[in-house]
């Protein structure tokens, strides 16, 4: 066991996935993300918390460019992030995202959603689709809802839809933008236990979240941000426990006295 | 008291109607998909073209882009539309031509309000799943677009049965071509015109009925 998670880390500490450099980007006159330097290894899982305008779901964003940058570089694989076209849809297949309200389309069933990707984009067999569609919705625990349609599933299905519909395209990375902030607090959980055993299979992911329990618990890094900077990066222990900077000891000052 | 009727293929002048409505719409649909999908386009040039063919051919009166297609596109231009030999053929097509380019520009802005309807979330986890722009109109957002808009695409559609009496300007036997006939060569004007003021709400009122039952059928939950 030792030996494989030593093999694991030094892989992990020379294999860079994603990297963003001197990445800025601003709304008009607002100066949204600043200065931003952050590299994510294959198989980390990074959460990105902060307060709200932080620019924390922008960062994620511009990850597989829904958001452009006015400067600085973004590149995944060792490939920088191409303009519009053919290959910026070629590498947002490989980009995996799950979004704060599920965008299930509307119009497919649950199974055409998971389906749909693999068919029109990765050119799978229809019959081969379906078999993978049909194992990934069990593995996130909504297997006997393949023939509905989304409007008829709760908040929590229809993420856990979401996160299947995500991994069928076997993405490289995943990108989580607030996935449990539009759900019933009853249903976090069970969003959270799927992205838990997502982390464990090693998927490299970066999770914006206000679950501070799911940074502890599954993160690797913790990236604090604040108007629009990283303001601090630490181990889950050492953020939770002895954040350094002063913005960051205040908002968890807020959040974690209850 | 229905003599007048004899002589006069009264049926068969609606039949020229049902066709050029029918095909008229095929083409407009055609034609106004391919607008609201160049107006919502990333190309600056296809939205400006767009745009532009929108704003002016929905503002040139029908009568003027009919006869248009007639003393300007067959006379003059010589397009005959593969019926330079057939005259009828040659100006009902004519006619659908107008009808269609003339139709489309409410299809396309009724179609371009129902792509607004559809949530912007859609499109994007669309383009997060790697679909080019032509996939993510057609399999996303078109098929979410059309089904809310079916009740203002009705109403076009009703227009478009309508405005095909506009085809007899060009000399086409549809229904208002037959009706100014016998309202000239018999002694019933009242009479006659409410026969073809019915034959009129019997093409349109089951269609709206009938689109209107689809309409809810097909709509989106969300």
């Amino acid at each position: 066991m030792t030996e494989v998670s030593v093999a694991k880390e030094s892989v992990a500490a020379t294999d860079d996935l994603v990297v963003l450099k001197d990445v800025n980007k601003h709304f008009g006159a607002l100066h949204v993300l600043q200065d931003i330097d952050l590299t994510i290894a294959r198989g980390e899982v990074v959460v990105v918390i902060g307060p709200s305008g932080s620019g924390k779901s922008t960062l994620c964003r511009t990850i597989n460019r829904l958001e452009t940058i006015d400067s600085g570089s973004i590149t995944i694989d060792g490939k920088p992030l191409p303009a519009e076209g053919k290959g910026l849809a070629r590498l947002r297949a490989d980009v995996g995202m799950v979004f704060q309200s599920f965008n299930l389309f509307a119009h497919k069933t649950v199974l055409e959603n998971v389906v749909l990707g693999q068919v029109k984009v990765r050119k799978a067999d229809k019959a081969k689709a379906e078999e993978k569609a049909r194992a990934l919705l069990d593995r996130v625990g909504v297997g006997t809802q393949a023939d509905k349609y989304p409007a008829q599933l709760s908040g929590g299905q229809q993420q856990r839809v979401a996160i299947a519909r995500a991994l069928a395209m076997d993405p490289k990375v995943m990108l989580f933008d607030e996935p449990t902030s539009a759900l019933d607090p009853e249903m976090i959980n069970e969003v959270l236990e799927v992205m838990q055993q997502l982390a464990r299979d090693g998927m490299t992911m970066i999770v914006v979240t206000h679950e501070m329990g799911f940074a502890r618990s599954a993160a690797n890094r913790v990236v604090f941000m604040a108007d629009g900077r990283i303001v601090e990066e630490a181990t889950p222990d050492q953020f939770f426990s002895n954040p350094r900077s002063d913005r960051a000891k205040d908002f968890l000052s807020k959040i974690l006295h209850h | 008291m229905f003599d007048f009727l004899e002589g006069y293929d009264v049926l068969g002048a609606f039949w020229t109607t049902v066709q050029l409505t029918l095909l008229s719409a095929v083409g407009s649909l055609v034609l106004g998909t391919l607008l609201a999908a160049m107006r919502v386009s990333p190309v600056p040039l296809m939205r400006g073209f767009g745009a532009a063919y929108v704003n002016i051919v929905r503002n040139i009166p029908l009568t003027v882009i009919i006869v248009f297609t007639s003393l300007g596109l067959s006379n003059i231009f010589g397009v005959a539309l593969g019926a330079a030999d057939d005259f009828d053929t040659k100006f009902f097509r004519l006619a659908v031509l107008g009808l269609s380019a003339y139709t489309a520009t409410f299809v396309c802005e009724a179609l371009r309000s129902g792509i607004n309807t559809v949530p912007v979330g859609q499109a994007e986890a669309a383009r997060a799943l790697g679909l080019s722009f032509t996939q993510v109109l057609t399999l996303i957002v078109l098929p979410q677009a059309f089904r809310t808009v079916i009740g203002p695409l009705t109403n076009v559609l009703i227009a478009l049965t309508k405005n095909t009496t506009v085809a007899a300007a060009i000399g086409v036997a549809e229904a208002a071509l037959l009706m100014k006939e016998m309202i000239e060569n018999e002694a019933q004007l009242l009479l006659i015109a409410t026969i073809f003021a019915l034959g009129f709400v019997v093409l349109t009122l089951p269609t709206g009925l009938l689109l209107g039952w689809l309409g809810k059928r097909l709509a989106v939950k969300r």
